[in-house]
């Protein structure tokens, strides 16, 4: 058996091997959905004509190469674009049937609905509580000290850190280690009740136990949120997610969507040739 | 090559090469530039201390000047000193965190805005008696403020602005930008984000960057001298209207004078301007020391 074969025959075997019942997912509808989605910076487009249905209470990865434009895809879906100068987007990211690009929305607001966690855990330098309180804070939540203290508490349990933090809240968000870090910018999104979670790679700079215990979060958050994690870990997207989004950079640099479907389909049958060899390793 | 042994010779013979000479030598070379700019400032510094120790008394700075050196002090260009450079603080500390995040957080990324930013770099190494003159004919004669305390604290302020703006940009450069986006990603808006984010953390070498303008400002003679003229000042600056002097004008007035004990005067003005600045660099030190430690406090 080559090392390319024993990758997918790797792959197929965490498939096989999920509880959850992958690509048989009820056809559920869309959280957000987009629609001839480009993205374009100074001028150079980085993706263009994607559309892809996020489907609601499941987890979708987008994976692909460097350089394919994963990330701008992600940001493009709350406005985070917007913050990057020389970002231009055109096409439509509907959300909940609204298009979020359109004049009367309000970017700070599809924030505070979409939550975002990312690459490297990045808690503000302040109190543990502090760093989930803050988004509550920011959004002009009408709290009581108890209803702000019962809200982080829900949020940190659902991040699954509570556990670990809850005798020391006030402690620096620093003194935690980097999985409990970006365990707690999960909490930190959670804690506004987004409906939908988008991350950024969010266990590559962390270890195996810390990556395994954010994968296991993920799956049990789905239920109640809708999460799309872009990754650069194969075996991660075939571990958690439901649905499975290939980007590709085209000859002209230009990120492109090439295949899109349930994550079983993805891995074990992909239509697109350039699908099997990403995932084999034979592109990198 | 790859079997043969390493004999102690080959060992030896590298340790003694051209490389690792220089090596050694560099440091030799380049501490000889801090050990010229110590010794000419520890030879100031004996000269000054030695000629005006005998004056450093608390007749200095309670005294008028006089045209009798054993009654002369500089009570007015002290008093000048803190209320001008105070206000010109006051002034451009404020506006300059503002121009700052003005620059980098609203309008950052734009050209316009770094065009500006160069801009206000060179400002800084304008000479400062170009803003004495700018100062004189807009705020003096212009805008008819008089040779008056206000009109000195804008020219100061005006002076220390671009240094003091640019420190502030570079300050709030170092947040790192995951923060900024962390906090954009849950629903913060921009003013939330210079708030809670950017400010907490900039602010002290912001701070740092304002008390070392001011330091630069206490020591300006050139354009207090047009703004105020070289004068002989016996009354308190008690409005913002009233004429002033400062520490080193009295000072280069003292040492144009002819008799020695003038050049004592002006040897423990020195002294005291000295103090007032190792004070207030001290200060920012403590400050920023302190702010940090609140900030990564675990």
């Amino acid at each position: 058996m080559t090392a390319e074969e024993e990758v997918l025959e790797r792959i197929k075997v965490i498939i096989s091997e999920r509880k959850d019942e992958v690509g048989e997912v009820v056809e559920k509808d869309a959280a957000i959905l987009t629609e001839d989605l480009s993205v374009s910076y100074h001028g150079r487009v980085a993706i263009e004509d994607i559309s892809i249905k996020f489907r609601r209470n499941a987890i979708t990865a987008i994976i692909g190469p460097s350089g394919c434009g994963k990330s701008t895809l992600l940001r493009s879906l709350n406005r985070m674009n917007d913050l990057i100068p020389g970002a231009l987007v055109s096409g439509k990211v509907l959300f909940n049937g609204i298009d979020i690009y359109s004049r009367d929305v309000d970017p700070v607001y599809i924030r505070s609905r979409i939550g975002m966690v990312f690459q490297r855990p990045n808690p503000f330098p302040m109190s543990i509580f502090d760093n989930v309180a803050f988004g509550l804070r920011v959004n002009g939540f009408k709290l009581t000290k108890d209803e702000l203290r019962k809200r982080v508490q829900e949020a940190l349990v659902k991040a699954a850190l509570w556990d670990e933090v809850k005798d020391r809240l006030d402690a620096h968000a620093y003194s935690l280690s980097g999985g409990q870090q970006q365990r707690l910018c999960i909490a930190r999104a959670l804690a506004v009740e987004p409906e939908v979670l988008l991350l950024d790679e969010p266990t590559v700079s962390l270890d195996p136990i810390s990556t395994s215990k954010i994968e296991r979060l993920l799956v049990a958050l789905k239920h109640d949120y809708t999460i799309i994690i872009v990754t650069h870990n194969m075996q991660q997207a075939a571990r958690v997610s439901d649905y499975t989004a290939v980007m590709m950079p085209d000859e002209n640099l230009i990120g492109r969507l090439i295949e899109f479907g349930p994550t079983k389909e993805i891995f074990t049958s992909p239509k697109d040739s350039r699908t099997e060899a990403y995932i084999s390793g034979r592109v990198s | 090559m790859g079997d043969q042994v390493l004999r102690y010779e080959d060992l030896v013979k590298r340790r003694n090469d051209l490389k690792r000479t220089l090596d050694r030598v560099v440091p030799v070379v380049l501490s000889l530039g801090v050990f010229f700019g110590v010794t000419v400032l520890a030879a100031l510094l004996f000269d000054v201390v030695t000629t005006g120790y005998d004056r450093l008394n608390l007749n200095l700075i309670t005294e008028y000047p006089s045209a009798n050196p054993a009654e002369a002090g500089m009570r007015s260009a002290v008093l000048g000193t803190i209320v001008t450079v105070g206000l010109s603080a006051l002034i451009c500390i404020p506006l300059s965190i503002a121009s700052a995040i003005y620059l980098v957080e609203y309008a950052g990324g734009r050209r316009w805005a770094e065009v500006l930013r160069y801009n206000i770099a060179n400002l800084a190494g304008v000479p400062s008696v170009v803003f004495g003159i700018v100062g004189l004919g807009f705020l003096v004669y212009g805008l008819g403020l008089g040779r008056s305390v206000i009109a000195g604290a804008f020219t100061l302020a005006i002076l220390t602005l671009p240094y003091v703006t640019v420190t502030c940009v570079e300050a709030i450069k170092t947040v790192p930008e995951d923060l900024k986006f962390g906090a954009y990603a849950l629903g913060a808006t921009r003013l939330q984000v210079v708030k809670s984010i950017i400010l907490p953390r900039a602010l002290p070498m912001m701070l740092t960057g304002g008390i070392l303008g001011i330091s630069r400002a206490i020591g300006e003679a050139a354009p207090i001298l047009i703004i105020s003229g070289l004068l002989f000042i016996r009354e308190d600056p008690v409005s913002l209207l009233s004429r002033f002097t400062v520490i080193p004008l009295q000072l280069f007035n003292w040492i144009s004078r002819p008799l020695p004990a003038f050049q004592e005067l002006s040897a423990a003005a020195i002294i005291v301007l000295l103090l007032i600045l190792l004070a207030l660099n001290s200060a920012a030190i403590y400050l920023r020391y302190r702010l940090y430690r609140r900030l990564e406090a675990t």
